[in-house]
């Protein structure tokens, strides 16, 4: 962005576009809904810790869904958690953004073909924005996904409002 | 410490109307062979019989033997006509330190076991499990439902079973891949 990083001759006045404000605020605080599922979840857990440190780019754990504006589906969705990811999907507030992190949360991964009890791919009930490939992902694909969603929201306007 | 044939003679001596037998040819330790609607009482005597005493069941796991007759649908995929599903129970006697295993065969289209449960109150889940992945009915079990499965799961499916099919949707969710 360029705008606080500079120097100004001047004091107190900044001027700038709307979009550019709102999207620069919405995307440097991306409070993440404290939710994980399986093996991803320690590499996600991995990626807030200090070593990777999620928080530099303002991400940092939410436990209610009321107060959240990311969700990162870390791990298999099984057909009985499809149902509750949903409920707490529709429980987060506008503008809300989702992470499919790992190769089950995209498409079903190992259980592609045997798993009775696997939803093949979290994108058929809500919808991703971002797709981490990987088995589990290390913590900096899902930094590199993350930064990939922050430019997605860098580019949105108030004007085409999606939900 | 007992091996399988000197539990068997013991079992076959205490239950002289019950039929055993010994099953060899499995790479495995020997198994005792009984009858399902029968393993009640048998358990109770393996618990607290007395050079028995079996006092923990350690597994309880349900196998589909997909010995039945196999028929082609129109569709390519295969349904298995008669047959048996199988009931094993690992049990152990800490106060003696042995082991033992039993095997119970049940028919496909009306699996029907007797519980356990009131002998080993770990056999509650097992069972549970075992009916949710493959129907085998365990009579007289306090609280037969689905354990891993919802319980909303389509009824009669069974996802352990080898002609299991997945259903096409599940709550309005696509289920196959």
């Amino acid at each position: 962005m360029g705008l606080l990083d500079q120097e100004f001759l001047d004091s107190n006045i900044v001027i700038a576009k709307s979009d550019d404000l709102l999207n620069w605020a919405r995307l440097s605080s991306l409070w993440q809904l404290s939710f994980g599922l399986a093996c991803c979840a320690i590499e996600m857990m991995a990626t807030s810790a200090s070593n990777y440190d999620f928080d530099r780019f303002g991400v940092m754990p939410r436990p209610t869904p009321r107060q959240a504006d990311i969700i990162i589906i870390s791990g298999t969705v099984t057909l009985k958690m499809a149902i509750r990811i949903k409920r707490l999907y529709e429980q987060m507030p506008d503008p809300k953004y989702i992470i499919s992190m790992g190769s089950c949360a995209n498409c079903g991964g190992p259980y592609w073909e045997h798993g009775y009890h696997v939803l093949k791919g979290v994108d058929r009930v809500i919808p991703v924005d971002v797709y981490v490939p990987g088995c589990p992902p290390r913590p900096e694909a899902l930094l590199e996904g993350l930064l990939k969603l922050q430019e997605k929201i860098r580019h949105e306007t108030l004007r085409t409002k999606k939900a | 410490m007992k091996t399988a044939k000197e539990i068997l003679e013991i079992l076959q001596k205490k239950f002289p109307e019950i039929e055993f037998s010994l099953v060899e040819d499995e790479p495995s330790d020997q198994i005792i062979f009984t009858d399902a609607l029968k393993i009640h009482e048998i358990c109770e005597f393996l618990r607290d019989g007395e050079g028995l005493k079996f006092d923990t069941l350690m597994n309880l796991s349900g196998v589909d033997d997909a010995n039945g007759e196999k028929q082609t649908n129109d569709d390519g995929s295969e349904t298995i006509v008669g047959g048996t599903l199988s009931v094993y129970y690992n049990l152990d006697s800490i106060e003696l330190n042995h082991k033992t295993t039993l095997q119970v065969s049940t028919s496909r289209e009306s699996p029907k076991v007797e519980s356990v449960n009131l002998i080993w109150r770990a056999a509650d889940w097992h069972e549970r499990e075992a009916y949710d992945m493959l129907g085998i009915k365990f009579l007289n079990h306090p609280d037969l439902r689905r354990i891993l499965m919802p319980y909303d799961w389509e009824e009669g499916s069974y996802p352990l079973r080898k002609d299991y099919k997945d259903p096409e949707f599940y709550q309005g969710m696509k289920v196959p891949y």
